[in-house]
């Protein structure tokens, strides 16, 4: 079984984000980037799937020069090869424009499954996994909380708000995980020695035969017209007990009001 | 000159130290206050991959190198703040598994590397006896030749890991008339050998959830083929390089939990307000911030020094010596400074930093004292 796993390179969760006010995008150079968090998580059920059915797992990542380190990243987890997608016409691509170099990328490669991660944690959209299956035309299984795979046949658990969905298709598919699916490792020192040597392949749009038309801030379809920073956090509820019992009426009226429970 | 790790050592050392903080420190305290060592938290050190770590690859292990190990060292006592478990892994490593790997014969590494390496069973080192500390050459224990079998007779105590140990190697003199050179031998006993036995669990200031204990061995009968090493070489061939690792790669731990106090007392220093500002805007409060920044720093180059010496092959003695001696103090100190600067939440358990200084008093005991150290580097000066 050949597996390809899609990361991110994003801006480090912990530190604050910056928009560019020019180009209107995630200023990468204004703070450290990492491989995006929820990757972790689909590379885990890669690397389960290795150990499993002996699946060859690719990481492939759309990104400039600088990404290559979140390559290497994913590959000391343990994954076998690595494939970079550099081209300048690529920044500013949208979810569809990011989907469309990511679905040319696959179709040049071997595959039987994708594992995506479910929603990175700078854009934020969950769109790129369906649309790379729409665009290929497999099966798309997103929201993943559980997956097997037994022989051409994958079955999935598809969460919702009141459970899940059990749901089958055939391979190749395309498969996005949320982060209830598992529990992920830690890189060991042996993944990180062994992540150096991993063979590691870097293509250009044109390698993949697409046009610099169809991607980049040019083909994009969402365009972004203003920011504004985060309003800053609010005063929470502060509900004081008494003694009397009241407040313990008024925390669950607020559950309620809130729906949380 | 260079002082980076290169990008791999860094890559590992935020692995160890995330990986701890997931895995090790959540329940500290409790096994802390109970004293006790946790098979649970052993078996996740052991899946990632740690208790094989310096092991040579063909051995279940990982064949990192010895600033790598410490590196190991010090992400662990970061993020996990449980020093004993930090005792019981150097232990394991560098005095339980590297002894058997540097020096044992084929059939002995076999044997028993890869089951250490994959932590499935802890390794110790027994050459401490009640009267024969850091005058190691004094030790007492026999070992009498009869026909292809020594006897073994003597107590050993103070032994890391002495109760979870499947095998421990054990220094026990060969040659009564010999000088030390040449008469004491490292034999690889066996747990439930007729007379090996753990004879006392031993209660500690610190590093509780290590078990530390006494050995006794009653006419216990080893093989010959349990030998490791020479014979009559153990003393300064085995026992002394298991020394040097504990000054080179052990002591690594406390830099980790030096790291660890000081951005915790940072933490605390901004957010703890007294009359109307933080307490880091007091000067007192700053000499302490500034003072356990400045050990850690001495303390982390001394003991990345020694390290990479080691691993190049370099004369280090003295160095190793005086990382041992600086951090075996500085780390008490530095937890002193934590406590205080905590105030009353720091002399109570539940902000860890009490802890700290029942931990970080070990390392200017064992493996020699700070006392022996000092004796090393004067002597490299007075002859």
């Amino acid at each position: 079984m050949k597996v390809v796993v899609p990361v991110k390179r994003t801006p480090d969760t912990a530190g604050e984000k910056v928009i560019d006010a020019d180009s209107l995008t995630v200023d990468r150079e204004a703070g450290e980037s990492v491989l995006c968090p929820v990757n972790e998580f689909s590379i885990e059920e890669a690397v389960r799937l290795k150990e499993k059915h002996g699946a060859e797992v690719t990481v492939l990542v759309v990104g400039p020069e600088e990404a290559q380190p979140t390559v290497r990243k994913a590959l000391s987890y343990g994954l076998d090869a690595g494939l970079q997608i550099t081209d300048e016409a690529i920044a500013g691509s949208d979810a569809l424009g990011t989907a469309r170099v990511i679905a040319a990328a696959l179709e040049a490669t071997e595959f039987d499954l994708v594992v995506f991660g479910g929603q990175s944690t700078d854009a934020r959209t969950s769109l790129v996994p369906a649309a790379v299956a729409e665009l290929l035309g497999l099966p798309s299984l997103t929201y993943t909380r559980y997956l097997e795979v037994d022989g051409e046949t994958i079955t999935v658990h598809r969460e919702h708000e009141e459970g899940w969905d059990v749901v089958t298709a055939s391979l190749p598919a395309v498969v996005s995980v949320v982060e209830a699916i598992n529990e992920p490792r830690y890189p060991s020192f042996k993944g990180i020695m062994a992540a150096k040597s991993k063979p590691l392949e870097t293509k250009s749009l044109a390698d993949l035969g697409v046009s610099a038309d169809e991607v980049g801030a040019g083909a994009a379809s969402a365009t972004m017209y203003e920011f504004a920073p985060r309003p800053p956090k609010e005063a929470g509820t502060v509900i004081e007990d008494d003694g009397s019992g009241a407040a313990a009426a008024q925390l669950a009226d607020w559950l309620v009001e809130k729906k949380f429970v | 000159m260079d002082f980076r790790l290169s990008e791999e050592q860094e890559a590992f050392l935020d692995s160890v130290r995330a990986f701890a903080r997931e895995h090790v420190e959540p329940g500290v305290l409790e096994r802390d206050r109970a004293g006790t060592w946790d098979w649970d938290v052993w078996k996740q050190v052991a899946g990632f991959g740690l208790t094989g770590l310096p092991v040579p690859q063909e051995y279940g292990g990982s064949g990192a190198d010895v600033l790598t190990t410490g590196l190991a060292m010090e992400g662990l006592a970061y993020g996990g703040r449980d020093a004993g478990l930090n005792l019981s892994l150097g232990a394991h490593l560098t005095i339980g598994a590297m002894p058997i790997a540097l020096h044992g014969n084929e059939e002995q590494k076999q044997r028993w590397l890869p089951k250490l390496a994959a932590g499935e069973t802890v390794g110790a080192f027994a050459i401490t006896e009640p009267d024969a500390g850091s005058d190691t050459a004094s030790m007492k224990t026999r070992a009498e030749l009869h026909g292809d079998t020594y006897v073994l007779n003597g107590t050993k105590t103070f032994i890391t890991n002495g109760s979870l140990a499947e095998v421990v190697t054990v220094i026990a003199r060969t040659d009564p008339e010999a000088p030390a050179g040449q008469a004491f031998t490292a034999f690889l006993v066996e747990k439930g050998t007729p007379g090996f036995e753990v004879s006392k669990e031993l209660k500690k200031l610190g590093n509780r959830t290590s078990p530390t204990v006494e050995l006794s061995l009653d006419d216990v009968e080893v093989h010959t083929s349990q030998i490791l090493g020479d014979v009559g070489s153990a003393l300064w061939k085995i026992g002394f390089e298991c020394f040097d690792w504990e000054r080179t790669v052990m002591i690594a731990s406390a830099v980790g939990s030096m790291q660890r106090d000081l951005e915790e007392s940072v933490r605390y220093a901004k957010e703890r307000e007294a009359f109307g500002k933080p307490i880091g805007r007091f000067g007192a409060i700053q000499h302490k911030i500034a003072q356990m920044r400045l050990r850690l720093e001495i303390a982390r180059l001394l003991q990345r020094q020694a390290a990479w010496m080691k691993d190049e092959g370099i004369e280090h003695s003295t160095e190793a010596a005086m990382a041992k001696a600086y951090i075996g103090e500085a780390g008490v100190e530095s937890a002193l400074d934590a406590i205080q600067l905590h105030g009353g939440w720091g002399y109570v358990d539940e902000f860890h930093v009490e802890r700290s200084l029942r931990d970080a008093k070990l390392a200017g005991i064992g493996g020699g004292t700070t006392e022996i150290q000092e004796m090393i580097i004067a002597r490299t000066l007075l002859g």
